[in-house]
């Protein structure tokens, strides 16, 4: 039996996309960029699946979509794109909790000479508004939010950000990494002032291997990849024709989907949280309780550790993931965390959850019933016993 | 998902000996909350032997593990025999940790060094190190020169990510890693297993024949070897080599540490 509460990781692959990719892995192996008749049906199925994207970003036009291989590969092409685009500003404005494969983007950058400014988040993981509207020059280059936060679900105002931008400096591009926001809360970059979004396909039921990246048409980015004129010479090598048609699938579930997220979804995410925080004295929710993604909990377990939780959550079938130092294989604790100034006695033993369309009502219900024995048993052997004592006595 | 063997698991299912005892002889302690492990290992000690061993740990699997184990293999024994106890006899007991996890037994090691030195202090002082004026290397784990001057001595640890991994040091801003570097040049044994004269002869030979050589010959030099007398090896490089004025360059960097890399650490080469 597995209980998967890890879907910020990675989710299931939908039966649905599977059936829609299967003849590109069979039968239909054209080469779509090939001058036969044989190779008009994958090169249809791209376009098809092209216009699907473009809709569940909310783009203006097909042509802004992008495919590429994931969500680092999205991040890496807007990112350095837009570098080049801007070349010669060397200011870039980004915040303490994006996910590593934006972070350490920035990170390479600062050691080529840009200038990197890092705004940081309050206790509820809210960004600081004010401070990045302030650090917005002429020199700026790019701005970079993530849409959603993978560890606490926590939204961005995307839209306000954009404006604030353009209206201090319409020559500065705007990236937002979506790769947790797709497939959980609607998306339109049309209305919007975002030049560049990435996505992921296998964090909305697609498989691993393909992701998206959105380009204003207004916006030259210099391809990442060189090589062929794929992607109208955005992104070279052959199209992965079955993945980009999974996508496009599994894309237009998740616009049917959302209502679905918001509502059911987030019913039972905020039944497995008031459940837990009632019945572990030790308890606390690592963000704030509005504006999050609907499937995303964030809960640190005060004076115990998160990998032996998640060890004996294993042990039941429930799959879920920590911030803490051990289970990264880093020894520092979650940075997104830490930007929040989480106490330290709950940084180590942060659990977070994450639902899908597919969770069952059974399975919450069984993680409510199986966990706060496993809590007990690991307090038990915590050498805080006198701190966990005075936890319970105020809080139990 | 870490690869711990059955006996890590079995441990940290079901974790021997969890608890305080409330009328210990002596506590060791070591790691913290801030750093993400802790542990507190209580013992019984009665005429010399240990009669009971209790732990509470905050940390992973395979720090309870470590934890767990390690009460065991103290009950009973004599202290003179549990002072022998190293991280890496932890890590055996529980048929090996991933390298990553080695800093879990470390810590075990730790606790009982603690316990052992306090239990010393108020019996009778015979030699275990008090490493309090040892110098802090790690600001961010708070790990001294001696923790890891004794992990590279007793684990045979050879690189900075040993190190990370068995003391946690380096692991978190990384601005000590040079400092580590130098602690393993000054510590870490140079050549493992000892060769005997010939052997060593052959060795470099082969090394000078099949590696520096052909390198050499590339740029239109060569080398020959002359004599060996224990660590010194006597060379003289010919063809361009021997007229150009980088040719001290090429055998202290290229040369000797190629010989120092693939033979022995301790080798100096010499020009005749």
């Amino acid at each position: 039996m597995v209980i998967y509460l890890d879907n910020n990781a990675t989710t299931k692959v939908d039966e649905e996309v599977l059936e829609e990719m299967l003849p590109y892995l069979k039968d239909e192996y054209a080469n779509p960029s090939s001058m036969y008749e044989f190779s008009v049906k994958s090169s249809n199925a791209i376009a098809d699946a092209r216009n699907k994207m473009k809709d569940f970003v909310g783009a203006k036009s097909e042509k802004e979509i992008i495919f590429t291989s994931c969500g680092s590969e999205s991040a890496n092409t807007a990112i350095r794109g837009a570098v080049a685009h801007n070349k010669s500003k060397k200011h870039i404005i980004t915040t303490k909790v994006e996910h590593p494969c934006v972070m350490n983007t920035y990170k390479s950058l600062e050691k080529q000479g840009y200038r990197i400014d890092y705004i940081g988040v309050n206790s509820n993981g809210e960004l600081d508004i004010e401070e990045l509207k302030e650090k917005i020059t002429e020199d700026t280059a790019l701005v970079s939010v993530m849409w959603a936060n993978n560890e606490t679900g926590v939204i961005f105002p995307v839209k306000e950000i954009g404006e604030i931008i353009k209206s201090k400096n319409p020559n500065t591009l705007f990236f937002v990494d979506a790769v947790q926001a797709a497939g959980k809360i609607e998306m339109n970059v049309k209305d919007s002032n975002i030049d560049l979004l990435g996505v992921s396909g296998h964090k909305f039921h697609a498989p691993k291997g393909i992701g998206a990246l959105y380009v204003k048409s207004s916006v030259i980015l210099p391809p990442l990849i060189t090589g062929g004129h794929q992607e109208r010479g955005y992104r070279a090598g052959t199209e992965n024709v079955p993945y980009i048609v999974g996508m496009g699938k599994a894309a237009e579930l998740a616009i049917d989907g959302l209502k679905y997220e918001s509502t059911e979804v987030k019913r039972l995410r905020d039944k497995l949280e008031t459940g837990i925080l009632k019945t572990t004295y030790n308890s606390r929710l690592n963000s704030s309780i509005t504006n999050r993604v609907p499937n995303t909990t964030n809960i640190g377990f005060e004076y115990i550790e998160g990998e032996l939780i998640l060890l004996h959550l294993s042990d039941l079938g429930i799959c879920a993931s920590s911030g803490s130092a051990c289970t990264s294989g880093s020894l520092e604790p979650s940075h997104v965390l830490r930007a929040m100034g989480t106490p330290f006695t709950s940084l180590h033993g942060s659990i977070r959850f994450s639902l899908s369309r597919y969770t069952t009502e059974k399975e919450i219900d069984y993680v409510l019933e199986k966990l706060p024995r496993v809590i007990d048993d690991i307090i038990r052997i915590s050498p805080y016993q006198e701190e966990l004592e005075h936890l319970r006595k105020a809080r139990g | 998902m870490w690869k711990y063997s059955d006996k890590v698991m079995d441990h940290y299912r079901n974790p021997r000996n969890v608890g305080k005892i409330d009328d210990a002889d002596v506590v060791g302690e070591a790691g913290s909350l801030t750093c993400g492990d802790s542990l507190k290992l209580y013992l019984k000690i009665k005429d010399g032997i240990v009669t009971d061993a209790k732990f509470q740990t905050f940390g992973c699997g395979s720090a309870v593990a470590s934890s767990s184990i390690l009460t065991e293999m103290v009950i009973g024994k004599h202290i003179d025999e549990v002072r022998k106890i190293t991280n890496a006899d932890i890590a055996r007991e529980l048929d090996g940790l991933p390298p990553e996890k080695m800093h879990c037994s470390v810590m075990g090691h730790e606790a009982l060094e603690d316990a052992l030195k306090k239990y010393y202090d108020e019996e009778i002082d015979f030699g275990v190190n008090d490493n309090k004026d040892s110098r802090v290397v790690c600001t961010c784990f708070n790990v001294t020169e001696d923790i890891i001057k004794e992990a590279i001595e007793v684990n045979g640890l050879t690189t900075v990510e040993d190190i990370t991994n068995y003391t946690k040091a380096g692991g978190a801003c990384g601005r000590c890693k040079g400092d580590i570097q130098k602690l393993i040049d000054k510590y870490a044994k140079k050549s493992e297993p000892k060769l005997s004269p010939a052997q060593l002869i052959l060795k470099i030979n082969k090394v000078i024949e099949n590696v520096i050589a052909p390198e050499l010959q590339k740029d239109g030099g060569d080398i020959e070897l002359i004599d060996i007398n224990e660590n010194k090896v006597y060379v003289k490089l010919q063809g361009r080599c021997s007229s150009c004025k980088n040719s001290v360059l090429t055998l202290k960097s290229f040369v000797e540490s190629t010989l120092r890399d693939k033979v022995s650490n301790d080798i100096e080469v010499i020009q005749v």
